[in-house]
């Protein structure tokens, strides 16, 4: 019996290492595989790595479309504004949220419950169409544009879609609720009587605000912060829907290149040499983070 | 009394139409121990706060030392609060916790430095400085949550049921060490407590309140032995509450059927209270004397005193006997016929 018991704990334990095996590791080795093969016109647009003749066996490997993508600053600027885009609507969510998590916190649970499915109910709704219902409010017919016509206030229509404004707007509108739930599962725990204690030790509002909410409820700005900042890197839908040619996006480029360049290489050298730079720098905050963390509790 | 040191002027608070306070004056004086006694739901915890700053009353005034404080915020009244939960910062180690409040105010860092390690040999928390606060036990945690109000050298310091998270062994210990501390510094506490043994060992004096108001205020002794009404002789400690008849200016004790006679104030009270201990029963011997007895229903033994359950005339009502004077009343079992008595000068008569 114990036995038995034993064993399906095993498997209870490996089925979401099988899952990230196959789901995760998998592609990802598919991905890499292609980033170091050598591109070639034909289906699939990639000779494969190993390959038999009459000279034996053949690799066929190269490091060139990596050399390569690192000596286009094309690519490097593009990548650049994807991190830059992904910063900025990590702090406007944050900034945004913060306030807004905090009020739905300390709300009465009677009305805590309203709020919280106020702010899952856009999520029923498809990404793709509240991506575009922002297209038609800022276009030049759009909604925004005629009322402020009619109340006077301009004559012309401003032309407020197709840059990266219009883009930042509609990254940190969806992923604003990234954002809002961590920290509200941080705030919700948060006792109060430790806002009034440290009012009643002489801290005012402010400090009170810096030594006391912000540093415990860094987990949840931390965890906010990742699930915004990450994909927003790899982001292609809102920068191909709401942005324009002022500013090139990382998640368009290798898009661009796989479908249209048809250079699958070029695309997964690009992909890998992305999440390499992005993970890095993650890992090494979450082994500093856990190091903190483990001191501090 | 002399100048009061904390004044509550008609201080009165609802919450969305509930009354949590309704017109309440006290008066507090310099370096006592004050507690405010009540079930839950009473409105001492609400008063507390309202001292404290962090709720405005809807009326009433506060004045310390003469100084009204009603529309200060928390952080520049100068007195402390100790939370029942103690809310100490789970972020900051022992000596962060405690010089918190210390960096608030403008003092240079050798000062901070030289309370801190005042107050952390007053507690006996040396040793405990760089711990933080879920590595060290609940009786340490509450001395340093009363070491963080301490160093701020307070004028008054409010304790929000300061022993209640401390299991019954440490919460004894504990009562005398506030009380001796509150003797050495001579900071002025008032004590939120809904644990009348508590009050009772701890204050100098005590506000009994229910549903907003304060129904008696006055010291331990006042309040056990002359209680105001029912409510109050029942809430502090074990009453045994008697009608009285007033018939032919003779005061009859109706349910004993005993006629009070060593009385001067003949008023017409109707109800009086005599504490199970003053009340004494011995096993009957003559059967003869058929005045004042009664028949045992429970008996309980409490080691140091025990307790009797008296029936008479269908009522019903307590004994408490200390074992030390009376080794023949461990014979008194159930259902036996004793003799009651007790002294005429501790009866207490009031009005209802």
């Amino acid at each position: 019996m114990i036995k038995n018991f034993k064993k399906q704990n095993v498997w209870f334990v490996f089925t979401p290492y099988l899952w990230l095996v196959l789901f995760f590791f998998v592609p990802l080795a598919l991905i890499f595989k292609i980033s170091i093969s050598v591109s070639e016109w034909g289906m699939p647009p990639y000779r494969d790595l190993f390959s038999l003749s009459e000279n034996g066996l053949e690799i066929n490997s190269t490091l060139g479309n990596y050399l390569f993508i690192f000596s286009d600053p094309f690519y490097i600027r593009s990548y650049l504004n994807s991190l830059s885009l992904a910063f900025t609507s990590t702090v406007l969510c944050l900034l945004i949220g913060y306030p807004i998590a905090f009020y739905v916190a300390k709300s009465k649970p009677s009305i805590r419950n309203i709020l919280l499915i106020m702010l899952i109910i856009p999520f029923w709704s498809s990404f793709l169409l509240r991506v575009y219902a922002w297209k038609v409010l800022l276009q030049g017919s759009g909604i925004i544009n005629s009322v402020l016509i009619h109340i006077g206030l301009i004559t012309e229509p401003i032309s407020m879609l197709h840059n990266h404004y219009a883009v930042i707007l509609g990254v940190v509108y969806t992923y604003l609720p990234f954002m809002i739930l961590p920290l509200y599962g941080y705030l919700v725990k948060f006792d109060l009587n430790l806002i009034d204690a440290s009012n009643d030790l002489g801290a005012k509002p402010l400090n009170t605000f810096v030594k006391v909410i912000l540093p415990l409820s860094l987990p949840g700005i931390v965890a906010g912060s990742m699930l915004v900042f990450i994909p927003v890197v790899g982001e292609y839908i809102i920068p191909e829907m709401l942005g324009g040619s002022d500013k090139l996006y990382f998640g368009k480029i290798i898009w661009d290149e796989f479908f249209v360049n048809r250079d699958w290489p070029i695309a997964s050298a690009l992909a890998m040499s992305g999440i390499v730079i992005l993970v890095f720098p993650i890992i090494i905050f979450q082994l500093m983070y856990a190091k903190y963390n483990f001191r501090n509790e | 009394m002399s100048e009061p040191f904390l004044q509550i002027i008609d201080v009165s608070k609802r919450f969305d139409n509930v009354v949590a306070l309704d017109k309440v004056n006290l008066k507090i004086a310099k370096s006592e121990i004050f507690s405010l006694l009540g079930s839950s739901g009473c409105g001492k915890s609400t008063l507390l706060r309202i001292i404290a700053g962090f709720e405005k009353p809807d009326e009433g005034r506060i004045l310390l030392e003469g100084k009204d404080i009603t529309k200060l915020p928390p952080y520049v009244r100068p007195l402390n609060i100790m939370f029942q939960n103690y809310a100490l910062f789970p972020h900051l180690n022992v000596t962060n916790n405690i010089q918190f409040g210390l960096k608030e105010e403008k003092i240079s860092k050798e000062e901070i430095n030289h309370r801190v390690n005042e107050i952390l040999n007053l507690l006996e928390l040396n040793g405990l400085e760089k711990r933080k606060i879920n590595e060290i036990s609940g009786g340490q945690q509450q001395r340093v949550a009363l070491a963080r109000c301490l160093v701020k050298k307070p004028k008054l310091l409010l304790l929000d049921e300061p022993l209640a998270a401390l299991d019954k062994q440490l919460r004894v210990q504990t009562q005398f060490e506030l009380v001796n501390l509150q003797y050495k510094l001579g900071i002025t506490f008032i004590i939120v407590t809904h644990d009348q043994e508590e009050a009772m060992s701890l204050s100098d004096r005590m506000a009994i309140m229910k549903n907003g108001e304060i129904l008696q205020v006055g010291n331990p002794v006042e309040i056990y032995e002359k209680p105001k009404d029912k409510y109050i002789a029942n809430f502090i400690g074990t009453a045994n509450i008697f009608n009285v008849l007033n018939k032919n200016n003779q005061i009859i004790i109706k349910e004993l059927n005993y006629e009070v006679k060593n009385i001067n104030n003949k008023e017409n009270y109707v109800k009086c209270l005599i504490r199970p201990e003053k009340i004494s029963v011995k096993k009957l011997e003559n059967q003869s004397d058929n005045l004042n007895i009664g028949v045992v229903k429970e008996v309980a033994y409490l080691g140091s005193y025990t307790k009797y359950l008296i029936e008479v005339n269908g009522f019903e009502f307590y004994s408490f006997m200390q074992n030390s004077l009376v080794s023949d009343n461990l014979q008194i079992r159930w259902d036996d016929k004793v003799q009651i008595s007790f002294n005429e000068t501790s009866i207490y008569f009031f009005n209802d």
